[in-house]
């Protein structure tokens, strides 16, 4: 038996083979939605898993310490980024959720996505345990969470916004803070649901609303609910067959290739399909947890804990929207949906994950 | 809290908790994977079949193909109406966006004029939404193409490849044939039937179109196609043809009926053909007409108006609608009437030029001396029928009048039927509430005063007094008893040797209309029928509407009658004059048709072409805004 080099032995080949299945299966889904083509979503999105699997293993390289150096600090930048999107916004008139780089559009949001964890993993590493069921855990948090959660929201994007603030809850939770806290916040919260509602924009109330009745607007706003549901109901338990998709490919499907793409792949793919992705994801998610339970660190533990909430998030929101289990908010299937955006968040996310992974094969627990 | 002593928080305590909290985290997200994948599998297993349902009716679009109309042929099963292969272009209003825009557009690929233009904005008003309005049909292959090649900007257009109703005739068989139309909303409402709301689908809207609408109808096809959701067509699924509606056999002669309507010329008038064997009517014309291929392709506002602008009135069937003073043409009947009520036909009557009846003198149109009955309807003697009417009474002739056919409202596929009046004493009293006087009598008996028939009734008569038996007339197949009618023989004799002598005798009123053929002669009866009261003018000149209308009834040949014919010419000044040539072409042409062609055409030449080329220019004229001059003057 040949023997492995110990640089071969430590590349995370389960992870990748992971991702790539995940993304692969995206690949063919996105050449079916494109009608049987390579162009224009499908090559473009696998040169860029490409790059960002790259980005993923470099930053998994990276010592744990500098993230937590650096947490507060590029928290700190994020939120300066998305006031300068919000004020370019102002300035050019009309909402705003990118700065144009020249070579990319950067979405600060998405970063923030990742920089809020990042922040309050730090930021309960540091408080001392006794101060754990105190104001001094609650307050600072709130405010890390409720700015940049503000400002998304004026954007606005809600789903966004969302995202932010589980990810922040979840450490939070994961931290320690008092289980009452959240009860009594989730029960606060749901009081003030109609207050929270008339906050919202028109055309955000009036997919919540459709969503509560999908068949009173089957033309307007509730027609991506409910042909999105045609989809993948249609799909039945074997799919359609590959190419074959009628409700894609006739573009009944709005969104096909991006935010509904889970209803292009079941259509095709059908339950078998449907099942196959969730078991994939579930496997990325329990890497995450794992990672989380056996990190050396504390900040490892908090940072991984909050980011695979993150990914979870995203897949959660997803998979109720296209299956009208929630209301329509533009948030992508991780990994699968055609964007470069959210497919750097999460290999961000599983990037930082790896990194905690390498850091706790390295050296001896510590919690300080 | 505050009962509960909290345990003390160490770094311990604090993994401890992480781990519990983490897998809290972990055991929730997987139970919101379960339930994702749970409702997943409710999705395309459980309501599986109603969304496999909602997909395909998504993806396939069910268009129904309209179906062929059946034929009208005549008894030789030559079209009357048939179809003929149409590309046309419709607006779906319901699917119309931008409506200038799209007007706008279709108007300068299709070189609509304005006349289109008004008719296409009149249709879209009064189209229910989702009723189709027809913007062109007949186009040619390159303006089809072009609209083909433009499609994605017409939102609403709907262009096909279909067939639309054809008259090869055209306006010879307008009144008869009557014309198809769309289905306006009101008979959508009422039957709910998604073929009425189908592009190129047309009813029957007047006579036997409409009359035989459910036999002619025939069953629609379908196309299924599958559809993107902006309503392109991917490709054709499946086709089920349409299945053609049954053809309708008439018992008219295709050929004649054109020729007869041709030999009307620039007359306005009726003229009847009837086989006196069977009762089948043969030709059955009113002129002039209107095109029903004009009115089957949505007819144009201005060309309905030119139509109801002119004075010959083309949209009334005179053949059923027009009610006329016989005249003279009832004179055999009376001859009948006479002979059954005791009258010898070879007594004479010396006509003085005139019959006295009390202090009124009642003309008659020449001084002729001593005649028996026949010479009498030769000469179209009125003192000699004033002379019987007194003798008799009008109410001993009046029931012969109505078993000739007079006063009747027969059962006809398709017509619409004005039947006029056969007065007697009780009629009078009902309707003015005075009694029956000598002079009405005298009126009566040479068809004038209130007796007023139709050209329909002349030709049965003309049919029963050739045939002696109730010949009942009819269209299409339909068993009559025709019994014979209860008359003497030598009644019957009579009436036709009067009528014999009328076109062969010397000196008969119709002298000039012999037939120029071996072997066979026509009998008849002219008629000349007083538009204005009966003293005043002469009805010979003048202002057209003024002028005396020609009638003339009659059959052939003499010894063996086998077709009769009645004429009506409108303002004709006399039945020997305008009638009595038409019914003589007409028997020519069914004895000999070159001969009968040869007359035609050399009308023809000085009328100015045939009724197409006539109405072509007339509606040009009118177009341009001239005034078409007078066609009773041209003659």
């Amino acid at each position: 038996m040949i023997p492995v080099p110990p640089a071969i032995q430590r590349f995370p080949w389960k992870l990748m083979a992971l991702l790539g299945a995940i993304c692969g299966f995206g690949l063919l889904v996105l050449y079916s939605a494109a009608g049987g083509s390579w162009s224009p979503w499908a090559w473009q999105q696998g040169v860029r898993f490409l790059v960002f699997l790259g980005v993923a293993l470099v930053i998994g390289r990276f010592p744990l310490r500098i993230f937590e150096d650096f947490a507060y600090l590029g928290y700190i930048a994020v939120l300066v980024l998305l006031m300068a999107v919000e004020l370019l916004g102002f300035v050019g008139g009309g909402s705003q959720r990118w700065l144009n780089l020249g070579f990319m559009n950067l979405q600060p949001s998405e970063l923030m996505k990742v920089a809020i964890v990042l922040a309050l993993a730090r930021f309960y590493t540091q408080l001392p345990p006794g101060n754990t069921r105190t104001f001094t855990a609650l307050w600072p948090a709130l405010v890390a969470i409720g700015f940049p959660a503000a400002l998304v929201m004026l954007q606005p994007d809600l789903g966004t916004a969302l995202a932010i603030c589980i990810g922040g809850v979840v450490v939070m939770f994961v931290a320690g803070l008092p289980f009452w806290w959240f009860g009594s916040a989730a029960a606060a919260g749901a009081a003030a649901l109609p207050v929270l509602f008339s906050m919202l924009h028109d055309y955000q109330q009036k997919r919540v609303l459709i969503f509560l009745d999908p068949e009173s607007d089957p033309l307007g706003a509730g027609y991506h609910i409910s042909q999105s549901k045609i989809a993948i109901g249609s799909g039945g338990i074997g799919g359609k067959g590959f190419l074959n998709g009628s409700q894609s490919h006739l573009d009944y499907l709005p969104e096909g290739h991006t935010d509904f793409i889970f209803a292009t792949m079941a259509e095709e793919w059908g339950l078998i399909g449907g099942l196959g992705l969730l078991l994939a994801f579930f496997l990325l998610l329990r890497w995450g947890t794992r990672v989380a339970i056996r990190a050396r660190t504390r900040f490892g533990q908090l940072t991984a804990a909050g980011l695979t909430m993150t990914i979870f998030f995203y897949i959660a929101i997803n998979l109720s929207m296209v299956m009208g289990m929630a209301p329509v908010v533009g948030i992508p299937l991780p990994l699968f949906s055609y964007g470069g955006s959210s497919m750097l968040t999460i290999m961000t996310c599983v990037g930082i994950i790896l990194a905690i992974e390498n850091d706790s094969k390295t050296g001896t627990r510590r919690f300080h | 809290m505050f009962g509960k002593k909290a345990p003390p928080i160490t770094e311990a305590w604090r993994g401890f908790t992480f781990t519990r909290r983490a897998l809290v985290v972990g055991g929730a997200q997987a139970a919101v994977g379960v339930a994702l994948a749970a409702r997943m599998a409710y999705i395309s297993v459980i309501d599986n079949e109603r969304y496999v349902l909602e997909s395909e009716s998504n993806r396939v679009n069910l268009t129904l193909v309209p179906p062929r109309r059946g034929w009208i042929v005549d008894r030789h099963g030559k079209a009357l109406a048939n179809n003929r292969v149409s590309l046309r272009v419709d607006i779906i209003p319901d699917r119309l966006h931008n409506k200038d825009n799209v007007l706008a557009q279709l108007r300068t690929l299709l070189r609509l004029d304005n006349d289109a233009m008004e008719r296409i904005e009149r249709d879209l008003k009064a189209a229910s939404g989702f009723q189709p309005v027809a913007v062109a049909e007949d186009m040619t292959e390159q303006e089809y193409s072009s609209i083909l090649v433009h499609l994605p900007e017409l939102p609403g257009i709907a262009p096909q490849r279909g067939f639309a109703r054809n008259y090869p005739t055209g306006a010879a068989v307008g009144h008869l044939i009557g014309y198809v139309g769309a289905p306006t909303a009101e008979e959508y409402e009422k039957v709910k039937d998604p073929l009425y709301i189908t592009p190129g689908y047309k009813t029957g809207k007047d006579g036997l179109e409409k009359y035989f609408q459910e036999m002619l109808r025939g069953k629609p096809g379908a196309k299924r196609v599958e559809v993107t959701a902006r309503g392109k067509v991917v490709r054709e699924l499946s086709t089920q043809p349409d299945t053609q509606g049954k053809t309708v056999h008439l018992t008219i002669d295709a050929d004649l009926q054109d020729y007869v309507a041709r030999r009307m010329g620039p007359e306005s008038g009726a003229a009847v053909v009837i086989d006196t064997l069977t009762g089948d009517i043969l030709a059955f014309v009113s002129m002039p007409s209107f095109d029903p291929n004009s009115f089957s392709d949505g007819i144009s506002n201005s060309e309905y108006s030119w139509l109801r602008a002119d004075d010959h009135q083309p949209l009334i069937n005179k053949a059923t609608r027009g009610l006329y003073p016989p005249g003279s043409t009832l004179k055999p009947m009376a001859a009948i009437a006479a002979i059954e009520h005791g009258i010898d036909p070879s007594e004479r009557h010396t006509c003085i030029g005139g019959y006295r009846l009390g202090s009124r003198f009642f003309r008659c149109l020449g001084t002729h001396g001593s005649l028996d009955m026949p010479h009498a309807i030769m000469k179209s003697c009125n003192s000699y029928f004033y002379w019987v009417a007194h003798r008799l009474g009008y109410d001993a002739i009046a029931p012969t009048a109505k078993m000739m056919g007079l006063g009747e409202e027969f059962q006809l596929a398709g017509s619409n039927q004005r039947f006029g009046t056969i007065p007697d004493s009780a009629w009078k009293m009902k309707k003015y509430d005075q009694p029956w006087s000598a002079s009405d009598s005298l009126n009566a008996v040479i068809g004038q005063g209130y007796v007023s028939v139709n050209p329909l009734q002349l030709a049965v008569m003309a049919s029963r007094i050739a045939s002696g038996r109730s010949l009942y007339p009819r269209l299409v197949n339909r068993h009559f008893k025709n019994d014979p009618l209860p008359f003497s023989a030598e009644a019957f004799a009579t009436a036709r040797l009067g009528m014999d002598l009328v076109v062969n005798g010397p000196g008969g009123t119709a002298g000039r209309s012999k037939l120029p053929l071996d072997g066979i002669a026509m009998a008849g009866k002219t008629g000349t029928a007083q538009v204005r009261g009966l003293n005043t003018g002469n009805g010979k000149g003048g202002t057209w509407r003024f002028r005396d209308h020609g009638l003339f009834i009659g059959f052939a040949p003499v010894d063996n009658p086998r077709y009769a014919i009645s004429v009506i010419i409108e303002h004709g000044m006399g039945g020997s004059r305008a009638a009595a040539p038409v019914a003589k072409d007409v028997f020519t042409f069914i004895y000999d048709r070159e001969k009968g062609m040869e007359a035609l055409e050399a009308f023809e030449a000085g009328w100015g072409g045939t009724i197409k080329d006539r109405m072509d220019r007339s509606y040009a004229a009118w177009k341009a805004g001239i005034a078409a001059p007078d066609p009773g003057l041209a003659q």
